[in-house]
């Protein structure tokens, strides 16, 4: 995908704003400076535990907007919609949808729908594109330095596991709920407490693994994980031991990675924790000045591996 | 996670680390094998290479199913994925091996129907659901999986079921491994034996490795803890044996149940392993008792003449001759997501496991 | 493909049963393993319970490298 975007998508439409490949863009309107993103769900099966097609579609555009330091307001909603779907289906996506902006705070003010004939898409797919309003600028992959802290919000891999209990052919069940939720409050917090901010992302698809080499590739520093803090459910752990997964490498929807100062890290924790969505936040890496460009991994039984970017091993349809 | 946590457990580790260092002879290296790929994976993704001492070295062997598929069995499941109202089945890790012109992904992307399982169960499950359809699972895996596809076809008896098959290319261990003894270019004074098959098969199996061919050898567990173990046994070995590390799943006979399977729906036949050759006695096919579930017979696939892609280091690889590293595609040319060899992507492959883990290590090899 | 799991039998019915590993439940099949009793561990690989994890064994294996 990465080559795709690089060879293709630069190639043709390449422009200032689009080559920094933030998750929202950062344009400037006069004076104002606003945060545009786009995100277009896919996932399989429509409806599966803690979530559906429909809030998903919202909090991720949601969370790419509160990731650049922006405060969502608006979203837009494009529906492509395969003929015979069944009606009922169809109101709960779109009552999850309501929930959803409510729950975020932000207002779906335009939208499309498109009704395609039978097999031309799966049940139904989705685009949301949104807009927010930057309270805290300057959130940039280069402002990451030696000694930063890496924070996770949450248990990793839960998104992915719920999604794929669900799916035909695999065949398991679980307690493991999707961790898809609106990260704009908590992140709120954060940016209030914090100054010292440099970069955030949340770890959708291809997992925490995928995200931290993004933010390093070609860069000056690496970052080092350590195993033994990563925080994941036992549901989780149960669910890539059966089926070959690494936790590493599965979508969160309702985590984010904040790369902060080291020294700042104990506070941001401390605004974190009595958030229900940042119950479980910790410090699970630090960027270093070895190995430039590189994520590796300290595993827990004291040895040390590279955790490259996910290759191959794509998980179809997991948002 | 029980009975996996505990033999993950950071103290613990360091301990037996600790005690290979001292039980290690500085002057000696050993030239351990471990054969089965989920020992490469899991050796690669606990660091353990760090933590062992220099004169350890650990190659790895053929222990991977689908790398030592050959080209042939891939074309006959692409040629039966084309026939009509077919869908395949098959374990996850087969899609995207290539064969000689194509591979189940790129069929897959075409538009034929093939689906990922995670057991025959699975596929029985579709045969259940799609009557007007045929479904065809692909057999790929050694004697730990063997017994439960041979269940699998038993059901489908008992049930009467008309429309599953099983394209066969199971394969069996030890007979292999005879063969890379015997091998002068292969330097192996130990094994480390697949913890899984030996569950199944049980010890003696393995015993002329130790008998006839003086190698040291340990039935070894996957965690870290069991790997260590094993090492820190088979150093220790004074005569050379076969010992069992894993001993709160193996048992000295294996499981004769299991094994009951096995001989009740297959039977050896001579089979070909990538970059080794055809070996004797080291592969199963469906009994004509069963052949009403055997898609060789029902399908008759035809194909065309197999041909290996030269570009490929599989073969060496899969014979612990070169690493991946020596491989002048690895990481180039082949990559998990445009593979030149089988040895990529599977889930054990030795080559993706270097790949994932390994390529740029944090130490030099 | 030698990916098998130790799981807990929670459920049994006749050959086929279900096991369970932190919070993650799965349907299983009991042929290849002699008299499978609820609240065992059995390790599973592609559907099937292969093989009973005996207890006593792994407590003496963890014992015996504990006391190293």
């Amino acid at each position: 995908m990465h080559k795709l975007i690089d060879s293709l998508f630069m190639r043709e439409l390449g422009n200032p704003i689009l080559r920094e490949k933030k998750d929202s863009a950062v344009v400037k309107i006069g004076k104002k400076k606003l945060a545009f993103t786009t995100d277009s769900y896919v996932v399989n099966p429509i409806f599966f535990p803690g979530g559906d097609i429909g809030s998903l579609a919202v909090y991720g555009t949601v969370n790419d907007l509160a990731v650049c330091g922006a405060k969502p307001l608006f979203i837009s909603l494009g529906l492509i919609i395969e003929e015979g779907l069944d009606r009922d289906l169809l109101e709960r996506i779109v009552r999850s949808i309501s929930l959803a902006a409510k729950r975020s705070g932000v207002r779906v003010v335009t939208g499309d729908t498109k009704v395609v004939e039978r097999g031309s898409c799966d049940k139904i797919f989705i685009n949301t594109s949104g807009i927010g309003e930057i309270y805290y600028p300057g959130l940039s992959i280069d402002k990451i330095r030696a000694g930063d802290s890496v924070i996770v919000s949450g248990p990793i891999g839960d998104h992915a596991i719920s999604v794929l209990s669900k799916r035909e052919g695999i065949s398991f069940s679980s307690k493991v709920k999707s961790d898809s939720a609106p990260l704009n409050g908590l992140i709120a917090r954060v940016l209030k407490a914090s100054d010292k901010v440099k970069f955030m992302r949340d770890p959708t698809r291809g997992g925490v693994a995928t995200t931290l080499n993004e933010m390093v590739i070609g860069g000056k520093f690496g970052i080092a994980i350590d195993e033994e803090s990563l925080p994941v459910t036992g549901g989780v752990k149960a669910g890539c031991e059966l089926l070959g997964f690494d936790p590493l490498y599965l979508a969160c929807e309702g985590r984010v990675l904040i790369v902060v100062q080291k020294d700042h890290a104990d506070k941001v924790l401390r605004v974190m924790r009595p958030d229900p969505l940042g119950r479980s936040a910790c410090v699970i890496g630090r960027v270093v000045k070895e190995f430039p460009g590189k994520v590796y991994l300290e595993t827990l039984s004291g040895g040390r591996r590279i955790v490259g970017m996910l290759s191959g091993e794509q998980l179809p349809r997991i948002c | 996670m029980r009975y996996v946590d505990e033999f993950r457990n950071r103290r613990l580790i360091d301990k037996v680390a600790q005690e290979i260092r001292g039980a290690a002879d500085p002057d000696l290296v050993y030239n351990i094998m471990e054969v089965c790929g989920t020992h490469t994976m899991s050796i690669f993704r606990f660091g353990l290479r760090d933590i062992l001492p220099k004169g350890i070295k650990l190659i790895s062997g053929p222990g991977c199913p689908v790398c030592v598929t050959p080209n042939e069995f891939i074309d006959k499941a692409i040629a039966i994925a084309n026939a009509k109202g077919v869908i395949v089945a098959t374990f996850g890790d087969m899609l995207k091996v290539p064969g000689s012109r194509s591979s189940l992904e790129k069929e897959k992307a075409k538009g034929r129907d093939i689906r990922i399982v995670y057991s025959s169960l699975d596929a029985l499950d579709l045969a259940r659901k799609y009557t007007t359809k045929r479904i065809v699972f692909l057999g790929i895996g050694f004697e730990t999986t063997a017994p439960t596809v041979a269940q699998s076809i038993l059901i489908a008896k008992k049930e009467r079921l008309s429309n599953y098959f099983v394209l066969c290319g199971h394969k069996t261990m030890p007979e292999v491994m005879e063969v890379l003894v015997h091998d002068k270019l292969i330097k192996v004074d130990a094994f480390l034996l697949p913890g899984h098959v030996s569950a199944i098969i049980g010890l003696h199996p393995y015993e002329f490795l130790s008998v006839k061919y003086k190698k040291r050898c340990v039935i070894s567990g996957f965690e870290p803890i069991d790997i260590l173990q094993s090492i820190l046994m088979i150093i220790r070995q004074r005569k050379p044996k076969v010992e069992i590390q894993y001993d709160r799943i193996i048992e000295k006979s294996g499981n004769p149940l299991a094994r009951r399977s096995i001989s009740k729906v297959f039977e050896k036949c001579p089979s070909t392993w990538r970059g080794i050759g055809s070996v004797r006695n080291s592969g199963l096919k469906i009994r004509r008792s069963y052949k009403e579930f055997d898609a060789e017979v029902k399908f008759k696939p035809k194909i065309e003449e197999p041909k290996d892609n030269i570009r490929c280091f599989c073969g060496y690889i899969l014979k612990g001759l070169k690493t991946p590293y020596d491989c002048p595609s690895f990481a180039r040319a082949c990559t998990p997501e445009d593979p030149v060899g089988a040895c990529m992507v599977s889930s054990e492959g030795t080559c993706a496991a270097y790949y994932k883990y390994g390529k740029d290590t944090t130490h030099s090899r | 493909m030698c990916l098998a799991v130790p799981m807990k039998i929670v459920e049994i019915n006749g050959d086929e049963g279900f096991v369970e590993s932190s919070g993650l439940k799965r349907k299983a099949n009991f042929s290849l393993i002699k008299s499978p009793k609820i609240g065992e561990y059995v390790l599973l690989h592609a559907g099937f319970a292969i093989e009973k994890v005996k207890e006593s064994e792994a407590k003496k294996t963890l014992k015996i490298l504990r006391s190293i």
